[in-house]
């Protein structure tokens, strides 16, 4: 279990707020101590990928200062009973913050562990009273190359804005949660701010950031990575060390930092991430053909 | 060599010049030094054409070597740090991943340009010291091809050692017609 007593009791610590006024009177339930050493917070900030902002992996920390997330609205749309747009404040309300140490495995072979703070995202998705015909959701990170330098390249070959998706019952995991902080305080800007996907059991490419829309569909929605290279990055990538990637071996990771000579830290790659309670939703499918 | 002083850097302040991923970011910037010299050294016989000073041309031994040196660093350093001295990864990346593959063409397409450097094999092999020589072009071929391949979505890396190899490669053309144009109209 992650959650020690409910919100509000002696366990809660106040969120550090950095910029948004919104995170003032919140705070969050603290995670129990993890197996796995947490990755250190200028690692995790520092080194990553948000090619909104650039390919290199420290574009999002150098250039993340000029995205404005305040104010912030998410649209909801699709099969779902109260569409709107909806103030970040109004869908944090009344809502209690946890945080989750999680690992995250990134398709590129490397990995860390985040103690991300946030909430089931089953309980942002049932305030909007989703419809039975709903089978999958769709969400899409912001667009705006204003402040998006990546976003307006011409050597770029995704197309944006950058749109992920979860089939409906992978969404109800509890597993599956929205963070709007990480490290005891609210999301950097390079990190997704204000509001990101976390699905720790899949690459972390599915773990969409700065969403500004959710969409709740009856068919498969198409998603950037999957239509920028399909034979590469499928619509599960769920994390599964005997499923190849034609750039790189899924069989293991390198747990940054890694150092130069104490050993490069690498580790095998676990099934699911290690997440082994959610294979039920994947019982009787081909992981081989569904990557 | 400046690649040198960071890694020493690093190594007393882990984390300090190449990041959270120290590994792909040395052999990241080794790979690019080795491009950019394997375009410099393709570049120096037509500099010496353009400004008319043949001698420039005896740079391009230097040049071309440390090239090799560079690619052979290169490939130590993913043998190193990404492969871990793993005989097993290298060659299931080998077979498995076509940018490693066009690595590895293009360098086993330099060992024997280095090997034959020398000015004694270019006496001993005369006139087919040129065409050996001509290995250098399937080379960068094989190099921007892996370059290319290891490209996720940002192309614009790739866009200018392809721009720069298409202007190298259209100049040798334009040359070569230009002699034989003047052969042709000696001969008339
Ligand atoms: C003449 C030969 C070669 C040249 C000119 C070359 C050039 C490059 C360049 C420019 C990059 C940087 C790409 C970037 O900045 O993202 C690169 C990356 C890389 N190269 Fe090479 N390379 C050569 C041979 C090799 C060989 C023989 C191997 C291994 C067998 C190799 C393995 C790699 C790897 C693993 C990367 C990192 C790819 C990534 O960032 O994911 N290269 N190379």
């Amino acid at each position: 279990m992650h959650v020690i007593g409910a919100a509000g009791l002696a366990s809660s610590v106040p969120l550090a707020a950095l910029q948004a006024g919104w995170m003032d009177s919140k705070g969050f339930t603290s995670a129990p101590p993890s197996e796995d050493a947490v990755t250190p917070r200028g690692y995790a900030t520092s080194f990553n990928n948000f090619y909104e902002f650039g390919t290199d992996k420290n574009d999002p920390a150098e250039l993340g200062s000029r995205l404005t997330t305040e104010p912030w609205n998410v649209e909801v749309a699709g099969l779902v009973g109260k569409p709107g747009t909806y103030d970040i404040e109004d869908l944090l309300a009344g809502v209690d913050l946890e945080e989750r140490i999680y690992r995250l495995r990134c398709v590129e072979a490397w990995s860390m562990v985040i103690p991300w703070i946030g909430f089931p995202l089953k309980t942002l998705l049932e305030r909007f009273n989703p419809l039975g015909s709903a089978k999958y959701v769709a969400f899409t990170t912001l667009y705006r190359p204003e402040e998006m330098p990546g976003q307006r390249s011409y050597f770029s070959s995704i197309k944006y804005p950058y749109v992920e998706g979860l089939r409906l019952d992978e969404a109800y995991h509890p597993l599956a949660i929205m963070a709007v902080g990480m490290y005891g305080q609210v999301l950097p800007n390079q990190n997704g701010a204000p509001l990101r996907l976390v699905v720790p059991w899949k690459y972390g490419f599915k773990s969409i950031k700065s969403i500004v829309r959710i969409e709740l569909t009856e068919t498969r929605p198409r998603t950037t990575w999957n239509l920028t290279a399909s034979n590469e990055y499928g619509f599960y990538a769920n994390v599964n060390p005997t499923v190849h990637h034609p750039r790189w071996s899924q069989g293991s990771e390198r747990r940054l930092p890694s150092s130069l000579f104490n050993g490069n830290r690498k580790i095998s790659t676990r099934m699911y991430n290690g997440y082994e309670e959610v294979a039920g939703l994947y019982a009787g499918m081909n992981l081989r053909l569904n990557y | 060599m400046l690649v040198g002083w960071d890694v020493a850097v690093e190594i007393r302040s882990p984390g300090s010049v190449f990041g959270a991923d120290p590994a792909e970011a040395i052999v990241d910037l080794l790979g690019t030094w080795t491009i950019r010299l394997l375009l410099i050294t393709l570049s120096i016989s037509t500099v010496a054409r353009i400004v008319k000073r043949p001698k420039i041309v005896t740079l391009r031994r230097t040049v071309g070597l440390w090239t090799f040196v560079y690619a052979c660093i290169h490939f130590t350093a993913y043998f190193a740090l990404l492969a871990e001295f793993s005989i097993s990864a290298w060659l299931e990346d080998f077979s498995e991943r076509t940018y490693i593959t066009a690595g590895m063409t293009a360098l086993m397409l330099l060992i024997p340009l280095a090997v034959t450097s020398t000015r004694n094999w270019q006496r001993r092999l005369g006139l087919r010291w040129r065409k050996l020589h001509a290995l250098i072009y399937p080379a960068a071929m094989a190099a921007l091809l892996h370059v290319l391949w290891a490209a996720k979505a940002s192309f614009l890396d790739v866009f200018i050692y392809g721009l720069a190899l298409a202007i190298l490669f259209g100049e040798r053309i334009v040359v070569r017609i230009r002699r034989r144009a003047s052969k042709g109209a000696m001969s008339r």
